[in-house]
């Protein structure tokens, strides 16, 4: 081994390393990069940073000079100016505490509070197999969270010890299920819609078990008549369906009420309000226009010259009114285009408007996604000799809807914000409906911005929920790794 | 050698109609437009019978007498003696005039707040979100409802801008916004053209002037353009077009208006209320702005989807190419975002207009206000009142997408 020679001017030993320039590290650096790298940038961070200001400046002593017990908006004023001073202002959180059931409930019966309670609790159960089926975790805090929800708010609501009890038992009994089996509640998913119906208006227990049983009878029918091709078996499950709830669901009823009667107390329509009935429609419009939708959009791209075009008349000509006229419609009109003599309930009337106003934009949503799908799944669906709805169920609605997701969720949460205008046709809304009623009292004249800033908070809440779980639902069903 | 035979003849089975694909989708026309067509007249059977009952009849005659109520905000001539045909003529234009002018400021909003929200700057770009998550998740009819309370409860009276007064106009003492009306400064001409009478409204000469002018000069500009990349086409050079570009668009809108003496009235108060200017009624401002605003936060991500839409290979290779970045955003990513942006952009303009039927949350009075409001009550007729509303909002909802699809057309990818 030789010696190792160096020169001189060649440093031998090792330089110890500095720390990075003060702008190029921590805090600064940060500022530098993302609010101040250039004349443009800074000049955006000012102005956005005033305005943040002005902003902030104009409402924090609002809400900071909130007042959360009164009895009245002159009560809370003199309470403001007794702690701030004369001349300022403050929010008057008071009306919300006040009126909390109004916003809640509507004119809903205040004993039979915990019925929409718990139509709203089930809710989450019934939609747990659809909804979170996938991670046990995720299934297990939402309905939990709903479970401690449901059995603080029943004692709240008045009902007794014992009641409360038996419903946490079975409360229980569910999670478990739900925790041991992702699609251990389908058989809640069957039975809520009768469910909600019998618990949200009330009445003889019969008419929506009797309503639900079409439904079974309709399955019957259908695979009684399978082998017989598609036509014939949806066609005869149809016809069944239809038959029993036009001509012996009505009879058969008034023998079982005779008989066995069993009913709750039925709450009319009109006490219908708040929260309740937007939860209502919304969540009836949702669950009903999705498959109007794909039905429609399939029509649409069908090869059959008629039924293609009168998806298209009916498509275009929803997309092209207003809400609100097919709302006067339903209000309106309906007396004259049905039989003279029908008063069928005004809620009903407006969901079905809602739903077929929803229905036709999902159309084109999914219409949207059947059409990005390659041509080449549709063949190979061909070639493996599916019929056409195999194709349909098995390989192109699986593809399509998924691509869909982010649309259709839009178009839910349009929905949802839509049933304010429910307002417009007499019903007791909660941003319109039930402000304008809680004003119009004497104590709350003059509360204008608490009404509106807690209602929109709520439907913020609901539809931000919404659009998050829309992501996550896309992040879950991707299959592809780009 | 085998010898193709024909498959035997067999006879046509009823069941054939069913099971056999040559005739299924003609079976099911049929019994789908048969069911179609009991159903239709099923509808318009109850409807006979219905009005019958009610002694009513169906007849759009009522469009022809007095209307008898008043319109506040009115772009042509209506009184109350006024048939209820011009009175919803009325509306119509109003309808037309608030979902133009939102149409318009939606898209400045969605744009800006589009761009802005894909900044770099971390500030900017998290408050834009913030606006884009709010408007969004929250009803419009909630915005309608607190922009008007905005205008009606925290604005001043007009009386507090008197001298010493607590309120002051703003915009350089232009503009005052009161708690009955925002005052704004009325367009005037010295040498003014007067007015066209085409039978049903007059239109003013002045304003078909100044839009001639400018077309002319958009057009003329067009052809400038056309010259010059012919010019560059033939030696690769492209002349300065800038000046000329800018004298054209400018210059013909400008000198019209010199020509016609065009000045502004300035509102002043005198008594009570404000005169001189154009006083525009708090539930239109309220309605425009609300629409605006709500609209401008689904375009924003509209923008903000379409500009992300363009790969960034794109740019790149735009700069590979030695193209500045002027001109890599007007050649290489415009062109391409345009044509992601377009379609949607179309439905939120016909969103726009269908959603200025709120217009019923503050009494500005539109075509549901006049036809489907006061005149529906007034005459009791809701069968034909309603259908009418319901063509006309139709009719209107597909001239806007078939404009735009036109524009649409003239955008997207050229496949050949």
């Amino acid at each position: 081994m030789s010696e190792h020679r160096t020169a001189a001017y060649v440093r031998t030993d090792m330089l110890p390393e500095k720390a990075p320039p003060v702008s190029e590290m921590g805090a600064i650096r940060w500022l530098r990069e993302n609010l101040f790298s250039g004349p443009l940038n800074t000049f955006l961070t000012l102005a956005g940073a005033f305005v943040l200001y002005f902003l902030l400046s104009e409402a924090f002593p609002w809400f900071r000079n909130s007042v959360w017990v009164a009895a009245s908006v002159g009560e809370c004023r003199d309470i403001i100016t007794a702690r701030w001073g004369e001349g300022a202002t403050g929010a008057c959180w008071a009306i919300i505490r006040d009126r909390w059931n109004m916003f809640m409930f509507g004119f809903y019966p205040r004993e039979l509070y915990w019925r929409p309670t718990l139509a709203l609790g089930l809710l989450l159960f019934a939609a747990a197999p659809v909804l979170f089926s996938e991670s046990r975790r995720i299934r297990m805090i939402v309905l939990g969270v709903m479970t401690l929800f449901l059995v603080l708010a029943f004692p709240a609501l008045g009902v007794g010890g014992l009641a409360t009890g038996l419903m946490l038992l079975a409360l229980v009994a569910m999670l478990v299920v739900a925790w041991s089996r992702p699609w251990g509640l389908l058989w809640l998913t069957g039975i809520y819609p009768g469910l909600a119906v019998w618990l949200l208006w009330g009445g003889s227990v019969w008419v929506p078990v009797l309503a639900m049983a079409g439904f079974v009878l309709a399955w019957a029918a259908f695979t009684a008549t399978r082998g017989r091709g598609a036509i014939i078996s949806v066609g005869s499950a149809v016809a069944a369906a239809l038959a029993w709830w036009f001509f012996a669901m009505g009879p058969v009823s008034q023998v079982l009420d005779t008989y066995l009667p069993y009913a709750i107390d039925a709450v009319r329509s009109d006490k219908f309000g708040g929260f309740v009935l937007a939860l209502t429609i919304g969540v009836a419009g949702i669950v009903l226009s999705l498959p109007i939708g794909v039905v429609l959009a399939l029509a649409r791209r069908s090869d059959m010259l008629l039924v293609k075009a009168l998806a298209v008349g009916f498509i275009e000509f929803i997309r092209g009114v207003p809400l609100i006229s097919l709302l006067f419609v339903a209000s309106l009109l309906l007396n004259y285009f049905l039989p003279p003599g029908t008063n069928f309930d005004i809620i009903l009337r407006v969901i079905i408007m809602v739903t077929l106003f929803a229905a036709a934009y999902i159309a084109e949503v999914v219409r949207g996604g059947l059409a990005a799908l390659p041509r080449g799944q549709y063949e190979a669906a061909d070639s493996l000799g599916l019929d056409y709805w195999k194709a349909q169920r098995l390989v192109v609605l699986p593809q399509a809807l998924k691509i869909s997701i982010p649309g259709i969720v839009s178009t839910f949460i349009g929905m949802f914000k839509d049933t304010t205008l429910v307002v417009f046709v007499g019903l007791l809304d909660p941003l319109k409906g039930i402000t304008d009623s809680v004003r119009a009292s004497f104590e709350w004249k003059g509360a204008y911005w608490e009404p509106y800033i807690f209602v929109g908070c709520i439907f913020f809440i609901f539809n931000f929920a919404m659009s998050r779980y829309s992501m996550y639902l896309e992040r879950r069903l991707k299959r592809d790794h780009h | 050698m085998a010898i193709a035979s024909d498959a035997p003849k067999q006879s046509f089975r009823l069941s054939q109609l069913l099971y056999d694909t040559r005739y299924r989708s003609t079976t099911i026309q049929v019994v789908v437009l048969m069911l179609f067509m009991a159903v239709a007249a099923w509808l318009v059977d109850n409807t006979i019978t219905n009005l019958a009952a009610r002694g009513k009849d169906f007849n759009f005659g009522f469009l022809g007498i007095r209307a008898g109520y008043d319109i506040g905000q009115r772009l042509i001539a209506y009184d109350s003696d006024s048939t209820h045909a011009r009175a919803m003529l009325v509306g119509l234009l109003n309808t037309l005039l608030v979902a133009f002018l939102g149409c318009i400021v939606a898209t400045v909003v969605g744009v800006f707040v589009g761009v802005l929200r894909l900044s770099k700057n971390w500030l900017v770009s998290r408050l834009m979100t913030v606006y884009v998550e709010i408007f969004r998740n929250v009803p419009v009819l909630l915005w309608i409802l607190i922009i008007y309370a905005v205008f009606t409860e925290a604005a001043p009276l007009p009386n507090a801008f008197r001298e010493g007064g607590a309120a002051s106009m703003i915009l350089f003492d232009t503009v005052a916004v009161t708690n009955r009306y925002t005052a704004v400064p009325d367009p005037l001409f010295y040498r003014s053209l007067g007015n066209i009478d085409i039978g049903i409204f007059l239109i003013s000469s002045d304003l078909l002037a100044i839009i001639a002018a400018v077309v002319a000069g958009w057009y003329a500009n067009r052809l400038v353009l056309r010259r010059a990349t012919a010019v560059q086409n033939a030696t690769g050079l492209r002349p300065v077009t800038w000046w000329k570009t800018l004298a054209l668009l400018i210059l013909p809108g400008v000198l019209t208006l010199w020509a016609l003496g065009f000045h502004l009235g300035y509102p002043s108060l005198r008594g009570f209320n404000f005169t001189g200017g154009i006083n525009v009624s708090n539930s239109f401002m309220a309605l425009w702005l609300a629409l605006s605003l709500y609209t401008g936060a689904f375009i924003a991500e509209i923008v903000r989807a379409g500009v992300l839409a363009v790969s960034h290979g794109q740019t790149e290779a735009a700069y590979a190419l030695g193209l500045r970045p002027g001109r890599t955003m007007n050649l290489v990513i415009l062109p391409q975002a345009l044509r992601v942006i377009i379609p949607p952009l179309i439905s939120q303009f016909l969103n726009l207009t269908k959603n200025s039927s709120l217009a019923i949350a503050t009494g500005y009075l539109d075509l549901r206000g006049t036809l489907g409001g006061i005149t529906l009550n007034q005459t009791g007729r809701e069968l034909e009142t309603v259908l009418l509303m319901m063509l006309i909002y139709l009719v209107l909802s597909l001239l806007i997408s078939g404009a735009m699809n036109i524009y649409n057309a003239s955008v997207k990818l050229k496949e050949r």
